[in-house]
């Protein structure tokens, strides 16, 4: 109870961060939205994916709006850490991690606003899903998952990093790993050694989830593989980020 | 870091940790605020243990750290607010607009911390710290990098929080500052305590305690040089400069001596060393040098 009290001021502050920080949110919302129109209507027609671009790309670009959110997520966390903030509250009464939650549950709420953004602009565009109710709450459900994954390892970066500016430059690969995935193009239409990389690195899988839930045809192997990842990441961001929490003073 | 430190911090008193930067006085802090582990030893804060009783050390504290912790996207009434939330004091709203009316900040109360001036972030950080009535207070160099005009505020405020019988543990690097507020010092060297006592105390360890005496005429401070031989002339400002333990006994026998030769000074005045001297003769370096 205490904990949850802790962790709903907690995620007050950060809700005040990001009304006052409209750069992040810039970054979060619309990056992958000029991204999508400039795939979409670019490049779409030079790409050869089988299916309409925008029905190909729009899982793709829901991971990337995902990605986009984290540099400010990181950002912050280490502002927090290295101003002295963090060792405010450590030196209070108040739960342990109630910072962390706060930052987690932020940036899974801006990246939530972020995907829905882009869905609906995707909608405009002509994006035209087969996907049951039962498979879209599969994709909010991946969506989720994959914010907190991605959330707790971002948090960890953060608060491990030297400076604000550090930690910035350590999301950076969380967002470029899209573009090597099969986000933007299919995997194997890339060249030898990337299309291996991208075949393997756990965007992938996640992308291609999301992808067969939209068109009605989820694939168990993906899907499993997708949600193992996440739990993974998920796992080792909260580990790190517990013990740098509780170690950098 | 450290090594063996024994304190004893009276309730009600506030107690100083004097040092130069890389000292360790920031660990010091650290360990007694349970934002590290000693490696060895006990540190009871409010009675409570600080390694098994740590939430109770933490609910009985309130920390400024060296650096004004404050969220700088919120306002200052926000941050203010923020603490008095996590800390669930009944009457927030009221606690909060009395900080702001004690720390002269209701005017910048609405606007966000980023814009205040380094003076305003410390009060602001000081307020925060005072929400929900702390009973000891420990500030880790509350005012380094502040103008004179701020740090003489800064003072102010602590000297009205131990009026209300507020425990505070300071750290600093300035010795006037030790001077000013403390009731009791501790020295800290390259993370050995060297020292400890009240001011006056550390002072007296010290020697270059004098007694300086003016005479009206270049005969008189003749007279007086032959008396007290152990003196050191200054001609040309007529006085003679006479070591001392500055105790009133030794002052009592000088007076004496000057008495029963029937000489007598224009101006008398007993000069006790500062703490920069105090710190020289302990450390056997100034406070410049940074240790480690």
């Amino acid at each position: 109870m205490s904990a949850k009290s802790h962790s709903m001021v907690m995620l007050r502050r950060n809700f005040k961060h990001i009304t006052r920080n409209p750069t992040s949110v810039f970054n979060a919302v619309l990056m992958p939205l000029v991204i999508m129109l400039m795939f979409v209507y670019m490049f779409g027609d030079a790409f050869n994916v089988g299916v309409d671009y925008i029905d190909y790309a729009t899982p793709g670009l829901m991971l990337l709006a995902v990605c986009y959110g984290l540099g400010a997520t990181a950002t912050s966390v280490n502002s927090d850490m290295t101003k002295g903030i963090i060792n405010r509250f450590k030196a209070m009464d108040v739960s342990r991690g109630a910072v962390l939650v706060g930052h987690v549950v932020a940036s899974v709420l801006t990246n939530l606003i972020a995907i829905g953004a882009l869905v609906g602009v995707a909608f405009l565009l002509g994006f035209n899903p087969s996907a049951s109710s039962l498979d879209w709450l599969g994709v909010v459900g991946i969506v989720l998952l994959l914010g907190i994954a991605a959330g707790w390892l971002t948090v960890a970066l953060g608060l491990a990093a030297k400076s604000p500016e550090t930690a910035g430059l350590a999301a950076v690969p969380l967002v470029m790993l899209p573009f090597f995935s099969s986000a933007i193009v299919p995997a194997d239409k890339m060249g030898p050694g990337l299309r291996q990389f991208a075949e393997y690195q756990p965007f992938t899988p996640i992308i291609e989830t999301l992808r067969g839930l939209l068109n009605g045809a989820p694939d168990t192997g993906d899907t499993i593989t997708a949600v193992a990842w996440c739990i993974g990441i998920a796992l080792v961001g909260y580990l790190w980020a517990r013990s740098t929490f509780n170690k950098r003073a | 870091m450290l090594d063996g430190i024994d304190l004893n911090v009276p309730a009600g008193s506030i107690f100083s940790l004097l040092g130069p930067n890389g000292a360790g006085k920031t660990t010091t802090v650290n360990v007694l605020t349970t934002l590290m582990k000693a490696d060895g030893g006990t540190v009871r804060v409010a009675g409570h243990d600080v390694a098994t009783e740590t939430r109770a050390v933490r609910a009985a504290i309130g920390v400024t750290g060296q650096f004004a912790a404050v969220d700088e996207l919120l306002t200052g009434q926000e941050n203010l607010r923020l603490m008095a939330d996590l800390k669930r004091v009944g009457s927030g709203e009221r606690v909060v607009a009395e900080l702001l009316e004690r720390f002269d900040l209701v005017e910048s109360a609405q606007k966000p911390a980023s814009t205040y001036s380094g003076g305003m972030r410390r009060k602001l950080d000081l307020a925060m710290t005072l929400v929900g009535k702390p009973r000891i207070i420990f500030l880790d160099e509350p005012t380094t990098g502040l103008d004179p005009r701020s740090r003489r505020t800064m003072w102010e405020i602590i000297r009205e929080l131990v009026a209300d019988g507020v425990t505070i543990f300071l750290t600093t690097q300035y010795l006037e500052e030790a001077d000013q507020l403390a009731d009791r010092v501790a020295v800290l060297d390259q993370g050995r305590l060297v020292a400890q006592g009240t001011p006056d105390d550390l002072k007296r360890q010290v020697p270059g305690s004098h007694v300086r005496l003016r005479f009206a005429t270049a005969a008189e401070l003749d007279a007086a040089a032959r008396v007290l031989t152990d003196a050191t002339r200054d001609d040309e400002a007529l006085a003679l400069r006479v070591p001392g333990d500055g105790g009133t006994k030794s002052l009592r026998a000088l007076l004496d001596r000057l008495d029963e030769h029937a000489i007598s000074a224009d101006e008398f005045s007993v000069h006790t060393p500062d703490l920069d001297d105090v710190f020289l003769a302990l450390t056997g370096h100034g406070t410049e040098v940074t240790a480690k």
